[in-house]
This record gives C-alpha cells, structure tokens and sequence, in this order.
C-alpha cells in the first residue's frame, strides 16, 4: 500500500492550516474525499442529472441505472444477498431510527426487552430509548469490562427469552473496540432476538460480510469511508424488510394512491420516500471502488499497525490517559492529558494544524462510564502515515509545556 | 494563529484559581446549563437582594475558556443590578463578535477578546453568560 500515492488523490490534504501543513486526524468524525468521488459527483450533475424512476427521457434511465447500480454495488460491498435489501439512508442515524421506527413496533409488547451496550453513540441509543418508551418495553445495557471491551458472559446473562432486540455498534468510536458481533448475534438469536449492527465505525475500515456475520439490519454511513455526506444505508434481512413500515410517506413509495387509502411498492423503494440521494449514492458506489481497489484488508491492516505505533508513542507521554484495551482496535486514539482540558489540547493542536476531534463524541453515558466530561481523540484512516502520529505526539508535548506553563 | 492570543496571562490565573466557586445554601436562584455540543455545563447561582446581585457562585466542568469566564462573570456581576447584569452579558456578545467594548467592571474580561478569532470556542466562552441571562429572564426581567 503506497500512502504517497494514496495521499494524492486527496485533494483536501494538500493545504496548510495556521500555518502548518495539515494533519488531518479525524476521519472518525467524517474521512476526506478522494478525487475520483468528487469527480462522479462532479460528472453525475454536469451529464446525467436528472429524478429518478418516472423520466421516460434518456437523462432519467442514466440517472436510474447509476442509482440502481450504486444500490448493488453497496450490496455487494457488504455481502447482501440481493441490492433489494439495501435501503439508502441519510447515513447511519436515519437507517437506525428506520428500524427503530418501522420494524420495532410491530416486535415489541410492554415487558419485552431492547438490549444495548453503554458504549452506544446516541444514534444507536436514544432510538431505541423512544422505542422503548412508546412500547413500554425495557432497555437494557451489557456492561462493559474494566477496559472498555464486552465479555460475552455478559452478554448471555443479559439477553434472556424477553429480548426481542439486540443492537450494537460493530467499532466504538471512543474506545477504538472492535465487539465480538458474530458471537453476539449467535446469542441473540439463540433468544429469538433480531440482531441490529451500527456498522458507522467498522465499514470504512474493514472487510464487512453481513451474511457471515448473520446480522439481521446492518446500518452504515458514506461519508466516513470516503463517500459524501447525506448518505448511507440499511441492510435488512428480506423476511424483516417486508414486514417492516415506512415511516416517510409521499412520491416514489406508493403503488397505488387513492383518496382514503395506499398501496407501497416492493422493499427498499418503498422506504425511500421522496427524491432520493441519488448524487450521494453515486458518490458512495465511486468510494466503494475506491476501496476495494486499495483493498480492505490492506487498509486494515494499515491502520492496525497506525494504531499501535500511536498507542505506544503516544503512551510515552507522561500525563496521559489513553482509553479503551490496547489490543483489538481500529485506527483510533482517544485520549486525555492531565490539567489540559480536551477543548485546550484540540485548539493547541489546531494552532498546529492537527486537527483531531474533542468532546464527548456523542457518547455521553459512556463518558460518564469512564469517569470523564470529555475527551480528546485522534482517529486515522487510509492516507494518515507515522510522520502525523509523530507530529501530533510532538504537538502534545509542546500542548503540555505550554500548558504546563501557563497553569503552573 | 499564536495560542498566546487567546491563553491570555489573566485568563489562565482565573482557569487555576476561579474566583466564585462553589455552591450556596442562602435562598439562591439556581441555572443549570450545559453546552451540548462539547459536554460543558455550569450550575450558577444567584442570590438576589431586591434587584440586586448580591452574591453569585458557581460550579461546573469545562474548558479553561468556559471557566475562567464564569469565574470573571460572577466577580464583574456582584453588587449590579438585573438590568445592568443583563447589559453586561449583552456587552459580552458584542465583545465575542471582535467589537471594542470596555468593561470598567472588571478589566480581566476583555481579556477574553481573542476568543472571537477562535470561532470554536465562541460557545466556551459565553456558556456562563448565557446562563446569567436565564437567571436574570427567570425574574421577569
């Protein structure tokens, strides 16, 4: 894997930031964008623009074939059996409260069990928290173990016959775990349970197989592996799809309209509501290829040893907490430095034109669980190289002393 | 971009040693307020005599901005009056914009001018002061 070459297809790393060339270490939050990705997005408005499914005109069947066919290389992407079973999302968010909201209403009965992780990011929390109220169901939470990482011990005593729902994220975007899904979906379907994966983390950085996996939903976002922001999408087992209720009703959706009553077409149009995202899908199938000509496992393995280097060197450092187990993570650091507040290291940093992510990264209870308001945390993806672990461990240094100097 | 710009000397002195922190038992008015994007939050307490500021206090977490703001906020609003409090933190908006504003109050804020070159941290920095203008619209002002 050549990271020079990979890094000049990134027009966005090429500039300086206060001064400083930028290090840009916060693709957990949003990955940057290859040329060839803006370039379909660039080359679907200027050619092909045009609403999909109902133009009889050419520009519509080319705008519906690159849409359709976004939708089947996402399939084949993650090992969907059929692209029907691709729904396109605004990201991960909207595909989680989709099934939140249009298959967990027709499971759950009051008593019934909805089981998550304290780990959650709230978009894979507070759907099922509404869930939970508006069915009187009950949301429960694996605990964690000491270092952040789920035991699957756990897991069996806390699925039990009640739980209709499991829900987990594949990565956590604070603790960099990756969680054992295929052990737990094995036990959730043991129960009876359905198994939902927030695949946000996990996409972007390694080779995902739904069908191996054996997930019942699967929901992940483009704009952090590479693709645009406004889109993303839920995979859904077929039985599940066809059962589950649209929550967005009007154009593009229905079969028949009358006056008092509708009919939906088949599963996935009949959950996309609207004009769809059609640059965004065009936009994520252009990331897809992207990758996989890199290769996933090559990009993971990348970041494993990314991670590793910055877990030692950054553990160097005296003063710091660095969270989550040391081994089995992805490509992340989230980190504190004693007597400098995660706000202060981020805009040190910044003055150095590292940009990492600071804050309580949508995971408030799990900031609670480690004891802390915030953090800091410094994520890296497929074009981040040694030399940025080196100068963000060199700016953490000079982060403390000025620190250290403007408190002490 | 110089750090020194917005870590300013004063700024830090009130980050180590907040002046008005702390919880009060007198009959105070209370304002819990977080800043949800980055987890910050202050619970600010006001003790009121008539119109007039008499004591405030406060505690929290946060950012050497956000805390050393409050802690200059609860020493400039001591002894003033609701509407003037309120016109402080109204000053205090037009100071987060870059316009030349004084505060014979208390000096130390316009030490916190910089911040309006760090457009990130806006929000630290008026944490406290939108919470002083809760308070002070929660007695009908």
């Amino acid at each position: 894997m050549n990271i020079e070459e990979i890094r000049k297809q990134f027009p966005i790393l090429h500039q300086e930031v206060n001064g400083h060339p930028l290090v840009y270490l916060d693709s957990a939050a949003t990955s940057q964008k290859p040329r060839s990705v803006i370039e379909a997005v660039k080359r679907y408005y200027e050619y092909d623009n045009s609403n999909v499914h109902r133009g009889v005109h050419t520009l519509g069947s080319r705008a519906t074939d690159a849409y359709e066919g976004a939708r089947a290389r996402v399939a084949e992407f993650i090992g969907s059996p059929s692209p029907e079973q691709i729904i396109f999302t605004r990201g991960t968010t909207s595909a989680l409260n989709l099934v939140a909201s249009g298959y967990a209403p027709s499971v759950l009965e009051e008593g019934d069990e909805i089981v998550i992780t304290p780990m959650e990011h709230h978009s894979n929390l507070i759907p099922w928290q509404q869930a939970a109220k508006r069915s009187g169901a009950v949301l429960k939470y694996i605990p964690l173990q000491p270092d952040g990482s789920i035991s699957l011990e756990d897991v069996e005593k806390t699925i039990t016959d009640r739980t209709k729902i499991v829900s987990v994220m594949y990565v956590s975007n604070v603790l960099g775990v990756i969680n054992p899904i295929k052990e737990i979906t094995e036990i959730a379907h043991r129960s009876g349970a359905v198994m939902v994966v927030d695949g946000a983390q996990s996409t972007p950085h390694m080779k995902i197989d739904v069908q191996a996996l054996d997930c019942d939903f699967y929901a992940l976002s483009g704009h952090k592996m590479c693709g645009p922001t406004g889109i993303g999408a839920l995979y859904g087992r077929k039985s599940l799809l066809e059962n589950m209720e649209p929550i967005e009703f009007g154009g593009e959706m229905i079969d028949f309209v009358d006056l008092q009553d509708s009919t939906w077409k088949d599963i996935p149009w009949r959950f996309e509501a609207g004009t769809p995202i059609i640059a965004g899908a065009i936009g994520l199938a252009a990331a897809i290829d992207f990758l996989e000509e890199i290769g996933l496992d090559n990009i993971d393995r990348h970041e494993k040893e990314l991670a590793a280097y910055a877990y030692g060197k950054l553990s160097e450092i005296d003063g710091i907490t660095i969270y989550g187990p040391r081994e089995g993570r992805v490509g992340l650091i989230t980190f504190n430095l004693d007597d400098v507040h995660p706000h202060d290291v981020a805009t040190a940093l910044d003055s150095e034109g590292i940009a990492v992510r600071a804050g309580h990264h949508c995971c408030q209870p799990l900031m609670r669980w480690l004891d802390v308001s915030a953090t800091a945390r410094a994520s890296f993806y497929l074009y981040n190289t040694e030399q940025d672990v080196d100068a963000l461990a060199a700016s953490l240094l000079r982060t403390k002393e000025f620190f250290g100097h403007a408190i002490g | 971009m110089q750090l020194d710009d917005l870590y300013r000397r004063v700024i830090m002195d009130h980050y180590k040693n907040p002046r008005n922190r702390g919880t009060m038992d007198e009959d105070a008015v209370t304002i819990n307020l977080n800043n949800p994007t980055c987890g910050d939050r202050i619970s600010l307490q006001l003790q009121l005599e008539g119109d007039v500021v008499k004591q405030a206090k406060f505690t929290g977490e946060g950012c050497s901005i956000s805390m050393s703001s409050a802690s200059m906020m609860t020493e400039a609003v001591k002894g003033r009056t609701l509407e003037e409090a309120y016109a402080m933190a109204d000053r205090f908006s037009s100071l987060m914009k870059g316009e030349p504003v004084e505060f014979e109050e208390l000096e130390d804020i316009e030490s916190l001018s910089g911040v309006n070159k760090f457009p990130a941290r806006i929000k630290c920095a008026t944490l406290a002061w939108n919470a002083l203008r809760k308070g002070v619209e929660a007695q009908g002002k």
